[in-house]
């Protein structure tokens, strides 16, 4: 995964073409860190169809704030870099981001 | 040959790693399933004061990660999956999860328990969006914003000192007219010059578009309703949530016998209605729930294991 932030997050996610996966999370979030390496799982599968970028909102506040989230873990995807579905804090499993995938791609 | 466990521990939170260490240790084969998080409610806990010894480095996260080495050293496996299923009637218990099917001599059920919610209209949609149970992860999002916490109890007041460190007020909303936090913890939070009462009230709704920007009061007493707007400037404000646990039991139900509440009823030795099946630590019917107490009911549960596995398998 791509890690991007509060200076690269509009190039690499609201200005890119097609789909971008947004795993938002920070240092203080334990569920985050153990959801990361289903998101990187399924990175492997998905990656050529959906590009798959982490954002630690630690350093990110106001921009976490901007795409409207205020919650750890929340999974977002974009397209054309507008956000068109997500899932947060106990919908974020792997099922559920695998579902959510599929739907789009 | 199929892998069959002495011993199969269901959570991986202070009770499962306890157990796992002691059924370990005790050289039974052990295998720990843990569907999300190691560590289980304490991963998410700031500090942990109240653990015998935990004085340095005494945050939830350092103590789970010393418990999980600690586990592995002693030769323990944790692994990560969903229990979907259980038959726990034969000799050999049989574990159905999301990746694979799991074979035990013996169980131990630590799946502990999960934030209670509000069940109020918005709370759903609002959810990451402003409504957190969780002050660890979410508390830097609101970095001199407003923050109400919501519930009494021990976790509710403990935390709302936590967000202190970030929001420039947190208002401890409560339904009775008095804490039932410790007294240790209550005097902290009364002498905290950023921490404000509500009390008798509880809340009706929470409204919002992408974020919390509305909540809707109700005082008890009174039956008043007052409807608080997100500062102009701000746009939005935190609702922690901490007002009790649900036991994570569901899928025992009807199998494990477990009080109204759906919490497993054990006697001393951790033994549920079923042989061979044990349970520990908050998913179980007692008097306090931390963790001091969960370890040591994942203590007593793998002795009872082992001398279950002697006496039953051994000729």
């Amino acid at each position: 995964m791509i890690a991007v932030d509060k200076e690269t997050f509009e190039a690499e996610v609201l200005n890119a073409d097609g789909y971008v996966l947004v795993d938002f999370w920070s240092d203080g979030c334990e569920p985050c860190k153990a959801l990361m390496p289903d998101v990187e799982e399924l990175e492997k599968q998905f990656g050529n169809q959906i590009k798959f970028v982490k954002l630690n909102t630690t350093q990110a506040r106001r921009l976490a704030i901007k795409e409207k989230v205020l919650g750890l873990p929340t999974i977002s995807i974009y397209k054309d870099g507008n956000k068109i579905d997500e899932v947060t804090k106990e919908e974020a499993t792997r099922d559920n981001i695998e579902a959510m995938i599929k739907k789009h791609v | 040959m199929e892998n069959i466990y002495d011993v199969v521990i269901i959570g991986a939170g202070p009770a499962g790693l306890s157990a796992g260490l002691y059924s370990a240790r005790g050289k039974m084969s052990t295998l720990i399933l843990e569907k999300s998080k190691t560590g289980g409610q304490i991963a998410t806990t700031e500090e942990v004061a109240n653990y015998p010894g935990s004085i340095e480095h005494a945050s939830g996260p350092s103590l789970v990660a010393r418990m999980v080495d600690q586990c592995k050293e002693f030769g323990a496996t944790i692994e990560k999956d969903t229990i979907k299923e259980v038959k726990l009637d034969e000799k050999i218990k049989v574990l159905v999860g999301e990746k694979n099917t799991y074979k035990a001599r013996s169980v131990i059920v630590a799946p502990g328990a999960s934030p209670r919610l509000l069940d109020v209209p918005g709370e759903k949609e609002m959810t990451g969006k402003g409504v957190s149970y969780c002050a660890t992860c979410d508390a830097d999002f609101f970095t001199d914003f407003e923050v109400f916490v919501i519930g009494g109890g021990d976790s509710a007041v403990e935390e709302a000192i936590f967000l202190t460190r970030f929001a420039r007020k947190v208002t401890i909303v409560h339904r009775r007219d008095e804490l039932k936090a410790a007294k240790s913890i209550q005097e902290k939070a009364f002498k905290n010059s950023k921490i404000d009462f509500m009390w008798n009230t509880t809340i009706q709704e929470i409204k919002g578009e992408g974020l919390v920007e509305g909540v809707v009061f109700k005082n008890l007493q009174t039956g008043e309703t007052q409807e608080y707007m997100a500062n102009e400037e701000d746009g939005t404000f935190g609702i922690f949530v901490f007002v009790g646990y649900i036991p994570q039991t569901q899928i025992f139900k009807g199998i494990l016998d477990m009080d109204e509440a759906g919490y497993f009823i054990t006697d001393d030795n951790m033994k549920t209605n079923i042989p061979g099946v044990f349970a520990a630590g908050d998913c179980r019917v007692k008097s306090l729930r931390q963790v001091v107490t969960a370890v040591s009911d994942g203590a007593i549960a793998s002795v009872q294991a082992e001398k279950y596995i002697e006496n039953n398998f051994h000729e």
